[in-house]
C-alpha cells in the first residue's frame, strides 16, 4: 500500500491545483497572511497589546521610506504610536479567527438544522420558516442591537474581553440560514437515492442515516460555501468594527484600525487606513479565488474553457 | 416442512387525495424454510409493493390496510417502526435492482459491511471484520482483505451485486427478497448471479423470494411460482407445473410470449391490451377485458383461488368447474 503522502501526491486534486497559477499565488499568499499573523507574536517587531511598550510620542509617524519615517516602525505608526506592522498582524489574527469561528459555527447549526429539515418532512416546514425570517433581519441589525446591549450590559471595559466571542455568535446566528438551505436541498435530492433505501433495509437508524450516509454525500456544496462564507464573515466583522460595534481599539481587528485611521486621513496620516485596507481586500481576495477554485474542481461539469 | 413467513389476505392500499388505490388484493402465500418462491408479473401488478411490505417499508401514502405477515410465529406487519428494524436485515434482508445505486458512493465497502454487522450483533471491530471477510469469501470475491478498503466505483457492476449479496448475507437471514436482482446486468453476468443465489440459498438453507418480470430466470431459480396480476395471485403452484402446464389464461398468454429458440421466424405472441391502471379497474376478474375466454361470469365476480388436481391454485372461472 502507498503512503498516505504519496497517494496525494499523485492525486488528480494536487495536480488541478498545481496547473492553475491562480490558485496556486492565492494559496501562497492566504499561507503568508496566516502564518505571519498566527505568528505574530514571534514575528512581529513591537507587542501592540503590552502598553508599556508604547510611546504616545511615537503617534502618526509616517512609514519609514518617507522623509519623516524611522526604521524603528516600518510602516509608520497608528494615533496612539503602536507600529502599523505590528498591530496589523495581531489584528488579521483576530480577524481570521472571528471569521473562522463565526463560519463554524454558522456551519455547525446549518448543518444540524439542514439535515434534520431535509430528512424528517414532519420538521421541514417550520424550520425553513424559522430560516426565512432569520434571513429577513440584516446581519448588522441584529448586531448593532445585540452589541449595544452587551455594551451597556458589561459596561465598555468589560466588553472589550468578551468582544470576540460576541462577535463570532452574532456573526454566527445570523447567517446560519445560507447553510441549512444549502443542506437541506442536498439532503432532499439525496434521500430519494436507492443507497439510502437500502440502508433502512438494512436496519440502520435515521439518525445513523442521516450522519453517515447522507451528510458525506453533501459535503461538496457545503465546502464552497464554507470559503465564501468566511470571507463574507470577516468583511462583517470589519464593518461592524468600522461602525464602532466590533473589536475595541485597544485590540483592534482590521475593520477597528480602519475607523481609527480614518479620522486622520485628512490630517495626512494616510498610512493607518490604507494599510489595514489593502491588508483587508487581500485577504478576502485570495479566499474568494481560493474558494472559486475548489467549487471547479470539485463540479466537473464547469470547466474552464 | 415448517413455515417460515406466511402472508394471509394481504391488503396495501396508497390513499390518495381522490381515490384509495388497492396496490395489493387479498394476497395469501406461504413460503417454508429453505424454500425459493418467485413472484412475476408484469410492470405495475405490485410486485415490488408487496416485497417493500413484508418489511414493512413501503413509501407513504402506501399503507397496509389489511391481512397479516407471519415471520417465523410472530405477526411482524403489526410490529413498531423501531422493533421492525430490528427484524430488518438482520432475519430478512432485501437485494435491490440496481448495484450501481444501492451502495453509498463515499463510503467504502468495509465501512458499510462492518455497519451492517454491528447494527445487528454485539460484536468487536475484529469480529465484525472476519465476518465480513467470510461472507465476500462466499460470494467468491477475490483479495477481499484488500476490497474491504475500497471504494463502490472501483468495482465493476456484477461485483457491486455480489457485494450487495455479501452485505445481505451478513447477519445470517433466514429470508432474502430479492427485487429484479438481475435487471441492471448484462446477461452473462445475470447467470451468474442468479447461480450464485442459489447456490448461497442452498448451503445456508435461506428462504428466497425473488421479484422479477423474468419467467425464464424464475424456472431456473425457484421451486414454486406465484403469478401476480393487479394486484392480486391469479395463479401459484410449482415452478414445473406452471412453466410447462399453465392453467390461467394469463400466465398461459406470459409463457406463449416468451421466444423460443427451435420457433424460427415466428412472430412473438403478445397477450393483447395493457395491465388495467389501478385507477379504473373492470368489475369482476381484472384479467377479463384481455381475457379471450370469458364467461358472463368474469364481469360480475372475482375468481378465488381454487386448487386444481395437479397442485397449482389458480383464480380462473374456467377452471373452476373443470372444462
Amino acid at each position: 500500500m502507498r503512503s498516505r503522502w504519496q497517494r496525494f501526491k499523485e492525486s488528480y486534486f494536487l495536480f488541478s491545483f498545481l496547473r492553475d497559477p491562480v490558485a496556486v499565488t492565492s494559496f501562497i499568499i492566504l499561507a503568508i497572511l496566516v502564518i505571519g499573523s498566527f505568528g505574530a507574536p514571534l514575528i512581529a517587531p513591537h507587542d501592540p497589546y503590552n502598553p508599556t511598550t508604547i510611546d504616545i510620542m511615537d503617534s502618526e509617524l509616517p512609514p519609514a521610506w518617507s522623509a519623516e519615517g524611522t526604521s524603528k516602525f516600518l510602516l509608520g505608526t497608528d494615533n496612539m504610536g503602536r507600529d502599523m506592522f505590528s498591530t496589523m498582524l495581531y489584528g488579521m489574527r483576530i480577524s481570521i479567527i472571528i471569521g473562522v469561528g463565526a463560519v463554524a459555527l454558522q456551519a455547525f447549526l446549518g448543518i444540524i438544522i439542514g439535515l434534520l429539515s431535509g430528512y424528517i418532512k414532519r420538521l421541514d416546514t417550520i424550520l425553513m420558516r424559522i430560516a426565512d425570517v432569520q434571513l429577513s433581519f440584516s446581519t448588522y441589525m441584529i448586531a448593532i442591537f445585540i452589541g449595544a446591549i452587551f455594551q451597556t450590559m458589561f459596561g465598555v471595559a468589560n466588553y472589550e474581553k468578551i468582544a470576540a466571542p460576541l462577535l463570532i455568535l452574532i456573526i454566527g446566528l445570523a447567517e446560519w440560514p445560507q447553510y441549512a438551505r444549502t443542506v437541506r436541498a442536498s439532503v432532499l435530492a439525496e434521500r430519494k437515492k436507492e443507497y439510502v433505501e437500502a440502508a433502512r433495509v438494512i436496519g440502520l437508524s435515521k439518525i445513523r442515516i442521516m450522519w453517515r450516509h447522507i451528510l458525506p454525500n453533501t459535503l461538496s456544496p457545503v465546502l464552497v460555501i464554507s470559503t465564501v462564507q468566511v470571507a463574507n464573515a470577516i468583511m462583517s466583522e470589519a464593518a461592524l468594527s468600522f461602525l464602532g460595534l466590533g473589536m475595541p481599539m485597544t485590540k483592534p481587528s482590521l475593520g477597528s484600525l480602519i475607523t481609527a485611521g480614518f479620522e486622520y486621513i485628512f490630517s495626512g496620516s494616510w498610512w493607518i487606513t490604507i494599510f489595514p485596507g489593502v491588508l483587508l481586500v487581500l485577504l478576502i481576495l485570495v479566499i474568494n479565488l481560493l474558494g472559486d477554485w475548489i467549487r471547479d474542481y470539485l463540479n466537473p461539469k464547469l470547466y474552464k474553457g | 416442512m415448517e413455515k417460515l413467513l406466511e402472508i394471509k389476505n394481504l391488503d396495501v392500499d396508497f390513499a390518495l387525495r381522490e381515490k384509495t388505490l388497492h396496490a395489493v388484493r387479498n394476497v395469501s402465500l406461504s413460503i417454508n424454510k429453505g424454500e425459493r418462491l418467485g413472484i412475476v408479473g408484469e410492470s405495475g401488478a405490485g410486485k415490488s409493493v408487496l416485497g417493500f411490505s413484508i418489511i414493512n417499508l413501503i413509501s407513504k401514502p402506501g399503507k397496509i390496510t389489511g391481512g397479516e405477515i407471519i415471520f417465523d410465529g410472530h405477526d411482524i406487519s403489526k410490529y413498531s417502526y423501531e422493533k421492525m428494524r430490528k427484524v430488518r436485515g438482520d432475519k430478512i434482508s432485501m437485494i435491490f435492482q440496481d448495484p450501481m445505486m444501492t451502495l453509498n458512493p463515499v463510503l467504502t465497502i468495509g465501512t458499510q459491511m462492518m455497519e451492517t454487522v454491528k447494527a445487528h450483533m454485539d460484536v468487536s471491530d475484529k469480529e465484525a471484520e472476519a465476518i465480513c471477510l467470510d461472507k465476500l469469501n462466499k460470494v467468491y470475491i477475490p483479495s477481499p482483505e484488500k476490497r474491504l478498503k475500497q471504494y463502490p466505483h472501483e468495482f465493476s457492476g456484477g461485483m457491486r451485486q455480489r457485494i450487495v449479496i455479501a452485505i445481505s448475507l451478513l447477519t445470517s437471514p433466514n429470508l432474502i427478497i430479492a427485487d429484479e436482482p438481475t435487471t441492471a446486468l448484462d446477461v452473462t453476468i445475470q447467470a451468474e448471479i442468479m447461480d450464485l443465489l442459489l447456490e448461497l440459498c442452498e448451503t445456508e438453507n435461506m428462504g428466497l423470494i425473488l421479484i422479477t418480470h423474468d419467467l425464464a430466470v424464475v424456472s431456473e431459480v425457484t421451486q414454486r411460482i406465484a403469478v401476480l396480476y393487479a394486484g392480486r395471485v391469479v395463479e401459484i403452484g410449482s415452478a414445473e407445473q406452471i412453466i410447462t402446464n399453465p392453467q390461467h389464461p394469463y400466465t398461459q398468454g406470459l409463457i406463449k410470449a416468451l421466444p423460443q429458440m427451435a420457433g424460427g421466424e415466428k412472430r412473438l405472441n403478445q397477450i393483447p391490451g395493457m395491465m388495467p391502471s389501478l385507477f379504473a379497474m373492470p368489475s369482476g376478474c381484472p384479467f377479463r377485458p384481455r381475457c379471450e375466454i370469458c364467461l358472463e361470469k368474469c364481469s360480475k365476480e372475482v375468481p378465488t383461488l381454487t386448487e386444481l388436481a395437479n397442485g397449482t391454485q389458480v383464480a380462473c372461472f374456467m377452471r373452476e368447474g373443470g372444462e
